[in-house]
């Protein structure tokens, strides 16, 4: 890289744009990438881990009190690992609770520290506000809506887009930064009786421990629907270069060009 | 070698010497102030030290939430158990007159407790919410008295660190740390709703910790042991949760 960098451009015309670019910075910052993938895995263990002790009291309530005795705010129509939850199943699937609340807590830590030294760095680094944070004459419900209709209609991103994010991709990544993380996070510790204990208006605030509860399902689908979304953007746009670029920081100009 | 590796190296050795002379630092910290649960072991070990740290960092004086009479569930479900022993039959056919509750471990006076001399002490209430793991819940209010006063009478020894308690099912015991063990809120409960404790609510005995998970709050108290040192219990993790794959703190 230093080498061809130091190759006087008229001497080497033809390969100007390529030096050009292979000087470039990194499309996404080591500290981004790290991050990136740390969270995505405890993530999907989190998910993984969630779903199974969901299993095991399929049905969500408002308010203090919510158990197979009262009447339920709406059902999954799941089966269940508890016998005493009526599912309409005839049969019981086994308890895998034990290590799913084990993997759920120790990736919940993973995934708030990792996320606390991204944001930490994101802050001081100028990354929220230099590759995020759009300029207030680029939000626009007319913006928004040319971004959206050129996302409905299976535009591919032209190459002058894998160097930064479209207007609807930085809005959506400010809002599972900055909103659904976070509220995942609070509605998840507002079901913990010994946080309650210490900071009674994370749970009141919210409405009751069920409340919390179902908060914190809609939060987590929220977030599953955002990865969903999220990946499939990654594969219209070409799966290969976005995940080069995620992995190794570098984009080949001449492959998305 | 050139210089920049060699200072690349040098750099990157100190990191991590610093690393693990601050990781040994803090572990020794961490066992010195009780920061550290009996199943710390294994892969789960790390986000269980975390979970209890912040519980003994953060809750050391923190009461349960305390509900309004009127937010008292009208359905307290009884969650299953297993099935009674013959012991547990016998005593329920005298009416629990027999039932006694030993104490013994690290104190001066070991012995026995009837239920009567249990209710002899002043009772205590408090309408608190019964969460368990699997995500239900309910709002009661437990009458019983506080397990400080009955370590009082039996005089804890200063070394002690926990209390190991037993149920009549001999495969259902568990232990909390002496913070918690001389919590206000923590009682041997013996009623409930204004009634006798039933049997399907852990009755006639359940130790109640609200600030943590259901489980913990274990069912037919017969024994308490005190003591400074888990491992002489079971398999030493602490309770019979980590046996079985749930772990030892259930404050979340």
């Amino acid at each position: 890289m230093a080498e061809m960098r130091s190759v006087p451009e008229e001497l080497m015309p033809g390969l100007a744009p390529l030096s050009r670019s292979t000087a470039r910075p990194s499309r996404h910052s080591a500290l981004v990438r790290t991050t990136h993938w740390i969270i995505a895995l405890s993530f999907l263990a989190l998910l993984v881990s969630g779903i199974e002790i969901l299993i095991s009291h399929p049905r969500f309530y408002w308010g203090e009190n919510g158990n197979v005795l009262t009447p339920a705010l709406f059902k999954l129509p799941i089966p269940s690992s508890r016998s005493l939850v009526p599912t309409g199943y005839g049969y019981v699937l086994p308890d895998e609770n034990g290590w799913s609340r084990y993997l759920h807590f120790q990736s919940a830590w993973l995934a708030v520290l990792t996320g606390l030294v991204y944001v930490a760095a994101g802050v001081v680094s100028g990354h929220f506000r230099k590759d995020l944070l759009p300029s207030a004459e680029e939000v626009s419900w007319r913006a928004l809506g040319r971004t959206i209709a050129s996302h409905l209609r299976f535009e591919r991103p032209s190459a002058a887009e894998a160097w930064s994010y479209n207007l609807l991709q930085r809005l959506s990544y400010l809002f599972v930064i900055f909103a659904l993380f976070p509220l995942v996070i609070w509605t998840g510790l507002a079901m913990s009786p010994a946080f309650t204990s210490a900071f009674p208006a994370s749970v009141d605030l919210l409405g009751g421990r069920q409340s919390a509860r179902t908060l914190h399902f809609f939060v987590a689908m929220s977030l599953l629907l955002f990865l969903l979304v999220h990946v499939a953007m990654v594969w219209f746009a070409g799966f290969r270069s976005r995940m080069r670029a995620m992995i190794t920081g570098r984009i080949d100009q001449l492959e998305d060009a | 070698m050139t210089d920049l590796s060699r200072r690349k190296l040098i750099k990157t050795g100190v990191a991590a010497a610093t690393g693990i002379a601050g990781l040994g630092v803090a572990t020794g910290l961490a066992k010195n102030y009780g920061l550290i649960p009996p199943d710390c072991g294994g892969i789960w070990g790390i986000g269980e030290t975390l979970n209890y740290a912040s519980y003994r960092l953060l809750t050391n004086h923190s009461m349960a939430r305390e509900f309004a009479r009127s937010e008292i569930s009208t359905t307290p479900l009884a969650n299953e158990i297993p099935p009674l022993n013959d012991a547990f039959k016998k005593l329920q056919a005298g009416g629990f007159a027999d039932w006694r509750i030993t104490v013994d471990g690290m104190v001066d006076r070991p012995g026995m407790f009837s239920l009567e001399q249990l209710k002899s002490y002043p009772s205590r209430s408090q309408i608190t919410q019964l969460a368990c793991e699997e995500g239900w819940s309910y709002v009661a209010e437990w009458t019983g008295v506080p397990l400080s006063h009955v370590l009082e009478v039996a005089g804890i020894q200063p070394q002690a660190k926990y209390v190991v308690y037993f149920s009549i099912d001999p495969d259902w015991w568990d232990s909390i740390d002496m913070r918690d063990a001389l919590h206000p809120q923590t009682y041997l409960a013996y009623g409930m709703n204004g009634g006798d404790l039933s049997v399907g609510n852990g009755g006639p005995l359940r130790m109640r910790v609200p600030r943590q998970l259901g489980y913990k709050n274990v069912k037919f108290i017969t024994r308490l042991a005190v003591t400074d040192d888990l491992r002489k219990f079971g398999k030493g993790l602490g309770s019979a949760s980590p046996e079985g794959g749930y772990a030892w703190f259930a404050g979340v």
